[in-house]
């Protein structure tokens, strides 16, 4: 029996743990999550930027229904736990719900803190906590016009930014003589308080809320010197309190928050607590990062998997209000120990503090350029000595890239840049500094940015050449981590030393890894098949699963099937069988793709050599590093427009070149007239019919990043379009780096180049002989897996009767 | 303690994967250059990713979704990734060839 986890709370720092959990051991748990609030777990930070329209809700989603679904969470939304009984280890919710646990979670969050004055209760007072106090903000701003906020902290001023983006007039009442006093320095408070005055806000420092006026709706607040202010909606936001209701019915040991050991466990065994509602040597943080922190070390806890204990956490804060850049972090008022550096520019709105005790950096606050604020903090966090470079760590350094004022160095630090893989700016500037890396691929390999549908790779590129100057781009770096040497090395030598397996390459190019990774293996395999077309025998086991399968892996583990359909031209009688075949395998599917065919989806792998043998069509190859399609129109055929005859110019190439091994995809297409129906200018390879003749575009791409293609030539008979992209797709196979697509690569090589190696007779002659030779090695991998046994059987289940012995 | 025999050292070509099923639980076998045979869970910790179908280097095997990288001895997920999956014990038969898995009860349970 899996043992059953329960969290109570569905926020930010529970549902986080329970991430942890699932990714360290997903089995190991049954999961079940109580959420007061009727929605999926997002992200609350973001609700200021909703209420300031920068973000819609969906937006803020962190995991939708789905992510609960898919990880056999049963989840009660809009359901509150109201008991735990500890001794029977049994929790009970306000609908009546009790259910058992081996482990139970608190994380309930905080409760926002409401002024105990009188009146605090009529319509029109409200908290900024929830989506609802997002909604009633929203509705508010389109019936009324005065709004309060109650609070110059983070909160009030983002709650009071939000207010104004919602044309409201907007006061901030605060009860200190400067705002955000908890975080700033009167300095920084003043210059944030005039900048905030430009974009229209009021305040009213050292004010003392009374009382709430109104009838059944506040119409105004009254101060404790008998002053007023007309209000049509008051916002409090004055602090939050610890939601420990649930712990303390439970006889649960709490002080101000439920009190914790450095195992997040609480003194009742089986009951943790994490997040706002939870208190860690006597503090009760109100950030997310602590929060984070917390959620990792109790999912090892609970996973029984060793790890760092939970210390507590230093804290920094940044305003998030789009314009002002605030940042403060440690300690930001000055004492007798401390000595400080401080840059005040009131020109430029710039003020940057940061305080240093025995040469350690132990606080910062800064205002107007947040650039240093990732660098500061480290510096803070590591406890790192800066004797001697006190100056230049507020003055110098970041002054030249100051300068640049590129787009990426006004993004702020926790912009997205990986949308994939949820990577901040913050988190690569950090990674590049901290790590000393200088290529994209090691941003990959650290942080994951760009490892998704890659992008990001040229913000990644300019973040790095931001953080580094120069040198970045420059260094010149290995075909993967097991190798410091470039393509055109390791070609180099398998042609002059006659290597004819990745294994001896490896061996003799002496590589870190001795069996390579999943970057260089299908690489070397490629430029040996290349190179060496009859010595080398293609390594399956080298080769990316869609390849050695000959199939499109899915999300779940099926594939999908895509028989070739030349040109895009089919007959009844092919379209017939395809049918057949989809019934007869009961096809989950059936799409016409973007290339002018079908694609069969949801197939079992042990399905396919079956299927591949009723289709009896060969492989599309829509998997492969290989020729795809060739689209085309239709043409001089039907077309009162067309010129030449598209279909079959479109269908001798792809019988032509199909199955061929390239560095990258290939997809072609073939148009009959300039009108170019077949979108012929954003192929690797595309033809377009004129009026005597045919124009031949390369290195076009319409996939992640457009490309328009360039002509390369212009010929007349249907034999020279056979002739030059013959040679220019032999020339690309020999020159390319691996996974790299026409496009970039003519970028990268530049088209002239292209022009003059293809220029002669003799030397296309030369290219379309060996491109010949390579394609008459092939065959077609479907039939291959049909007839050959010991390819087939490597698709189908292991026949070995099970025998189990106990 | 159960021992299930699940293949033959034959049925899996070197470097390679081949899943199998064993007390209700998806198994990915894979055959080391050594010629060690290993056992692990055949789901990604990431996102069920099926491991049996990634490229093997050395003790590692790449998941065919999103390249997270994962020892088939221990079953730690490497960095910058993190994760484990279950790893089996296996007997494989000198003189026959045949691979058995060792099932703990406790896991039986999980799988059934
Ligand atoms: C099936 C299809 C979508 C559809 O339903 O129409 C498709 C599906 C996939 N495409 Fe595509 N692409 C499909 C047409 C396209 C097109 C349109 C076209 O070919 O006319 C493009 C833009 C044109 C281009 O490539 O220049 C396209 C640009 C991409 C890219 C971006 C490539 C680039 O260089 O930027 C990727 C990602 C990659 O290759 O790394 C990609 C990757 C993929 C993969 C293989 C993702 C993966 O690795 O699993 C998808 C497989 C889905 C699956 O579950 O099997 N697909 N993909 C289309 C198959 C066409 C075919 O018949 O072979
Ligand atoms: C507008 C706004 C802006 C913010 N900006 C920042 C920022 O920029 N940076 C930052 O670090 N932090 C920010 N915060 C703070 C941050 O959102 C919190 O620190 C964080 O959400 C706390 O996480 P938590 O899981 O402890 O609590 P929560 O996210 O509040 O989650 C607790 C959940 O438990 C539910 N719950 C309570 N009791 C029960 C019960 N008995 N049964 C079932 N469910 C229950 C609650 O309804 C709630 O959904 C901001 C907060 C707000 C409101
Ligand atoms: S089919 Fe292509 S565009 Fe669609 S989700 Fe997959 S990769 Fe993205
Ligand atoms: S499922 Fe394995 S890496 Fe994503």
């Amino acid at each position: 029996m899996k043992k059953k986890l329960v969290l109570i709370g569905n926020g930010m720092a529970g549902v986080r743990c329970i991430e942890q959990v699932i990714k360290l051991n997903p089995n190991k748990f049954e999961i079940i999550i109580f959420g007061s609030e009727p929605h999926p777990n997002y992200n609350r930070i973001m609700l200021s930027s909703v209420l300031a329209g920068d973000a819609e809700m969906k937006d803020i989603v962190i995991n939708d229904w789905d992510w609960y679904k898919e990880n056999n969470i049963s989840f009660y939304p809009g359901e509150t736990v109201v008991s735990i009984d500890t001794s029977k280890q049994t929790i009970s919710s306000d609908k009546n719900r009790t259910i058992g646990y081996d482990e139970v979670i608190i994380a309930t969050g905080s409760l926002p803190f409401m002024l105990p004055i009188p009146g605090a209760d009529k319509e029109g007072v409200i908290a900024f906590r929830d989506i609802k106090d997002c909604e009633s903000m929203v509705d508010a701003s389109k019936k009324y016009k005065k709004a309060i906020v109650i609070g110059g902290g983070l909160l009030g001023l983002e709650a009071a930014r939000g207010l104004l983006n919602l044309k409201m007039d907007v006061t901030v009442v605060h009860i200190a003589s400067y705002l955000m006093e908890r975080q700033l320095d009167e300095t920084a408070a003043r210059m944030l308080q005039r900048e905030l005055e430009g974009q229209g806000m009021r305040f009213l420092l050292e004010k003392n809320s009374d009382s709430v006026i109104g009838r059944k709706r506040v119409s105004a607040l009254r101060f404790k010197d008998g002053s007023e202010e007309p209000a049509d909606l008051i916002v409090m936001a004055v602090g939050i309190k610890p939601n420990i209701e649930v712990a303390k019915l439970a006889g649960v040991g709490i002080n101000r928050g439920i009190v914790v050991n450095d195992m997040l466990e609480t003194d009742i065994p089986h009951v943790y607590a994490v997040g706002e509602c939870a208190e860690h040597r006597g503090v009760a943080y109100g950030l997310v990062a602590p929060l984070y922190d917390q959620g990792a070390v109790l999912a090892r806890n609970l996973c029984g998997i060793e790890g760092e204990t939970y210390q507590g956490s230093i804290l920094s804060t940044k305003l998030k209000i789009s314009g002002v850049d605030v940042f403060s972090a440690g300690q930001f008022t000055d004492d007798a120990s401390t000595r400080s550096v401080r840059v005040q520019d009131d020109f430029t709105g710039i003020y940057k503090k940061v305080l240093i005790r025995e040469g350690k950096i132990v606080g910062a606050v800064l205002f107007g350029d947040n650039t240093d604020s990732s660098y500061l903090f480290k510096l803070i966090r590591t406890g790192e000595d800066v004797t001697g470079r006190e100056k230049t760590i507020v003055l110098g350094e970041s002054g030249g890239t100051k300068a640049g004022g590129t787009s990426v160095a006004e993004m702020p630090d926790d912009e997205q840049i990986c949308g994939c893989n949820g990577v901040s700016k913050g988190t690569i500037v950090r990674a590049i500094k901290e790590r000393g890396l200088n290529s994209v691929e090691g941003v990959r390999a650290c942080t994951k940015a760009s490892g998704g549908c890659g992008t990001c790779k040229p913000v990644v590129a300019e973040i790095l050449k931001y953080v580094l100057g120069d040198e970045a781009a420059e260094e010149k770096s290995g075909i993967c981590t097991c190798t410091e040497l470039g393509r055109d090395e390791i070609v180099a030598a398998i042609r002059s030393m006659e290597l004819s397996t990745s294994k001896e390459v490896r061996n003799v190019l002496d590589w870190k890894n001795p069996e390579g990774c999943s970057k260089c293996r299908p690489a070397l395999n490629y430029y040996l098949g290349m190179a060496r077309p009859e010595e080398h025998t293609d390594e399956r086991e080298s080769r990316f699963v869609n390849e050695r399968n000959h199939a499109n892996i899915q999300k779940d583990g099926t594939y999908s099937v895509v028989p070739r359909i030349y040109g895009g031209v089919t007959s009844p009688k092919e379209l017939k069988r395809i049918a057949e075949v989809a019934e007869k395998y009961d096809v989950p599917l059936v799409k016409i793709t973007g290339g002018q065919r079908l694609d069969l989806f949801g197939v079992k792998k042990e399905d396919l050599p079956s299927m591949w043998e009723d289709l009896d069509m060969p492989s599309g190859y829509a998997y492969g590093k290989a020729l795809r399609t060739v689209k085309t129109c239709v043409g001089s055929t039907f077309c009162r427009f067309g010129t030449q005859d598209a279909m079959g110019m479109g269908i001798q190439l792809e019988k032509k070149f199909e199955r061929l091994n390239t560095p990258a995809k290939v997809k072609m297409a073939v148009s009959g007239c300039p009108r170019n129906c077949a979108e012929a200018t954003i192929k690797d390879v595309g033809v377009v019919a004129v009026d005597n003749g045919w124009e031949i575009y390369v290195a076009g791409n319409g996939g992640a990043k457009v490309r328009e293609s360039d002509l390369l030539v212009k010929v007349k008979t249907d034999e020279e379009v056979m002739e030059y992209s013959a040679a220019y797709l032999q020339y690309y196979r020999e020159n390319a780096n691996y996974n790299e697509r026409t496009a970039p690569w003519v970028e990268r090589v530049g088209l002239d180049t292209i022009k003059s190696a293809l220029e002669t007779p003799e030397q296309r002659k030369a290219l379309v002989e060996r491109i010949d030779h390579a394609l008459s090695l092939l065959v077609d991998p479907w039939k291959e897996a049909v007839e050959e046994k010991t390819v087939r059987s490597l698709y189908e289940a292991i026949p070995v009767p099970v025998s189990v012995q106990s | 303690m159960e021992r299930i025999i699940v293949a033959r050292v034959d049925d899996i070509p070197m470097l390679r994967g081949r899943s199998v099923m064993a007390g209700g639980i998806e198994i990915a076998l894979f055959r080391l250059s050594n010629g060690d045979i290993k056992a692990i869970e055949n789901s990604c910790p990431h996102k069920q990713g099926k491991l049996s179908e990634g490229i093997v280097c050395d003790n590692h095997v790449f998941c065919p979704l999103h390249d997270w990288k994962i020892n088939v001895s221990d079953g730690m997920v490497q960095s910058p990734d993190e994760g484990c999956v279950h790893t089996f014990d296996v007997e494989v038969d000198s003189t026959t060839g045949e691979i058995a898995i060792l099932l703990e009860d406790r896991l039986r349970e999980i799988g059934a």
